[in-house]
């Protein structure tokens, strides 16, 4: 094995564990969140109100990232908001994914009319704003969980598409597939056998990705006020909360504000890390 | 001894996209501009010409990986020419193709094991794993290659895996794509061995693409000559190499390389006379 492999396959690993110790924290917290959660995140206590992280003069001892202006733990909100975000993450992007996924796989094998058809549904349906667009969508399917879910799989499918599409092109001219037909094997075998394992990678890369971007969107959905009721504890309601008292309540902004970051972070690196594991030529 | 393929006035074109106009189809390449020729059943015969002379077109269309647009094909009797998919499948085990490039034409994802299993599967010729390792060995390849991934391989490897995955179904025809026009000199002779041993053994149709006359001399038993998608000149190994009609046939002998030693290469003083 060249230097180079053994290079890229170091940094393969640290892009794995690393996000994958954040995530792994992050399932947990969602898991557990009833046990480990110091506090009811939603009970409200106005004489605790606004108070500073543990290691800040003026704490109350249990309350290890402040309150917010309503009393209620910053620490026990975040970890149940991982409940919402890791649910919406998971179930979003995965119908996303798969919607996007085949049709990509379908125009970018057959070609032809089919592959006109998803492309001309791609192009228009990637002229809406996408915000807007799922703004839209959850005014018109109500606010709800549900709806945030339904939502992000109905406006995202497009990256999967595209990128897939292009994959399964490339991939169709190869000499493997031809060697596929005259080896005997039919038109949906072969997309099975030889192009599916060949675009996986980039689906599951994507895949991760798209977690991201699903847990953005619905902290944006729940800034607005459009994910799911306001009490309950989202991250984006509560940046949208912490944006008010940001002089003289920090916390309430930053806290959440990281655990998205780095969520989102963890997502895309592990997505890379894995795309590279599953690559046999540097395995 | 019959003929296994009966080709006449082959015809094949192509749209060509980079000359298509915004409203309207695509014109037309043609390819190959109607020509015919006979396969003999058991025999080796090369297909030469420059690069652009159609060989691999031709070579593609006779195991259908293309339709033609015109004239005809008879295979073993049949006509394949415009044959669909379905009704080509159980012929499929009979047209059996090794590739130019078989970093490409075997799938990275897949081990050799199944690379080799799988089309015997499909036309239930085995694939077990005794089989498959019977296979690699008529090869010359260890049993043991069965776990590996293409990428694994050295060049003359991977093209032993493409030809052990044809012979494996014992076709009746196989086409080779210039199949050693991809390796170094020495794993070229090894699989030209090899290639050559099988034929007289299975007793093999085999069609040989190259643009090396010097390898068609040496495996064929008839050659066709392609010059911009028309026969120039078609005959037995022997006679077109001894007396080539064409001067483009000419052309192509004269362009064998012949090994030049200058003494001073080896290190030698170099006497002046």
């Amino acid at each position: 094995m060249s230097a180079d492999t053994r290079a890229q396959r170091r940094r393969a690993g640290v892009r794995l564990w690393l996000p994958g110790l954040w995530l792994g924290l992050l399932c947990l917290a969602a898991l557990a969140a009833p046990w480990i959660a110091p506090h009811d995140p939603l009970a409200q206590d106005l004489m605790l109100e606004r108070l500073p992280p543990a290691w800040v003069g003026g704490a109350e001892p249990g309350y290890w990232l402040g309150t917010d202006s309503l009393g209620r733990d910053v620490l026990s909100r975040i970890v149940w908001g991982a409940r919402i975000a890791l649910v919406v993450a998971l179930i979003a992007a995965s119908a996303a994914c798969l919607l996007g996924s085949a049709l990509g796989l379908v125009a970018g094998y057959f070609g032809g009319w089919p592959d006109r058809v998803v492309s001309r549904l791609v192009d228009v349906w990637m002229a809406f704003p996408p915000v807007l667009f799922a703004i839209l969508l959850v005014a018109v399917l109500g606010a709800g969980l549900h709806s945030v879910i339904l939502a992000i799989a109905i406006i995202d499918w497009t990256r999967f598409a595209r990128v897939i599409r292009a994959e399964a092109m490339v991939q169709a001219r190869m000499d493997y597939v031809h060697s596929a037909r005259i080896g005997g094997a039919g038109r949906i075998g072969t997309l099975l056998t030889e192009v599916l394992p060949n675009v996986l990678p980039s689906v599951i890369a994507l895949l991760a990705l798209e977690m991201g971007v699903a847990v953005i969107v619905e902290a944006i959905l729940s800034f607005v006020n459009l994910s799911i009721s306001t009490d309950d504890p989202t991250w984006g309601s509560m940046i949208a909360e912490g944006r008010a008292s940001i002089h003289f309540a920090w916390w309430v902004l930053v806290f959440p504000l990281v655990a998205l970051f780095l969520t989102v972070l963890s997502f895309s690196q592990f997505g890379e890390g894995l795309k590279d594991r599953f690559d046999p030529v540097l395995r | 001894m019959a003929d296994l393929f009966e080709v006449t006035d082959l015809h094949l074109s192509l749209p060509d996209m980079t000359a298509k106009p915004l409203i309207g189809a695509a014109p037309r390449i043609e390819i190959l501009k109607g020509l015919s020729f006979t396969l003999p059943e058991g025999k080796v015969t090369g297909i030469v010409g420059e690069s652009g002379s159609g060989k691999s077109t031709l070579g593609r269309a006779l195991v259908r990986l293309l339709e033609p647009t015109g004239g005809s094909i008879r295979f073993a009797g049949q006509d394949i020419t415009h044959l669909p998919e379905p009704a080509l499948a159980p012929l499929r085990r009979d047209l059996q193709m090794i590739f130019q490039d078989p970093m490409s034409s075997l799938n990275p994802r897949h081990t050799v094991g199944r690379i080799v299993a799988m089309p015997m599967k499909r036309f239930g010729r085995g694939g077990s794993r005794a089989e498959v390792a019977a296979a690699l060995e008529r090869v010359g390849l260890p049993a043991g290659f069965a776990a590996r991934y293409p990428h694994e391989l050295s060049g003359g490897q991977r093209q032993r895996v493409g030809i052990a995955r044809a012979i494996a179904l014992s076709p009746r025809f196989i086409l080779a794509d210039e199949i050693v026009s991809g390796l170094d000199v020495s794993s070229q002779a090894q699989v030209l061995t090899l290639l050559e041993r099988l034929a007289a053994e299975m007793g093999l149709t085999i069609a040989f693409i190259s643009h090396d006359l010097s390898v068609i001399r040496r495996l064929c038993a008839q050659v066709i000559v392609l010059q911009h998608g028309r026969i120039v000149e078609a005959g037995p190994c022997e006679r077109l190499f001894d007396a080539p009609r064409s001067d483009y046939t000419r052309a192509l002998i004269d362009a064998i390389p012949l090994p030049e030693i200058d003494p001073g290469w080896l290190g030698r003083e170099v006497v002046q006379t």
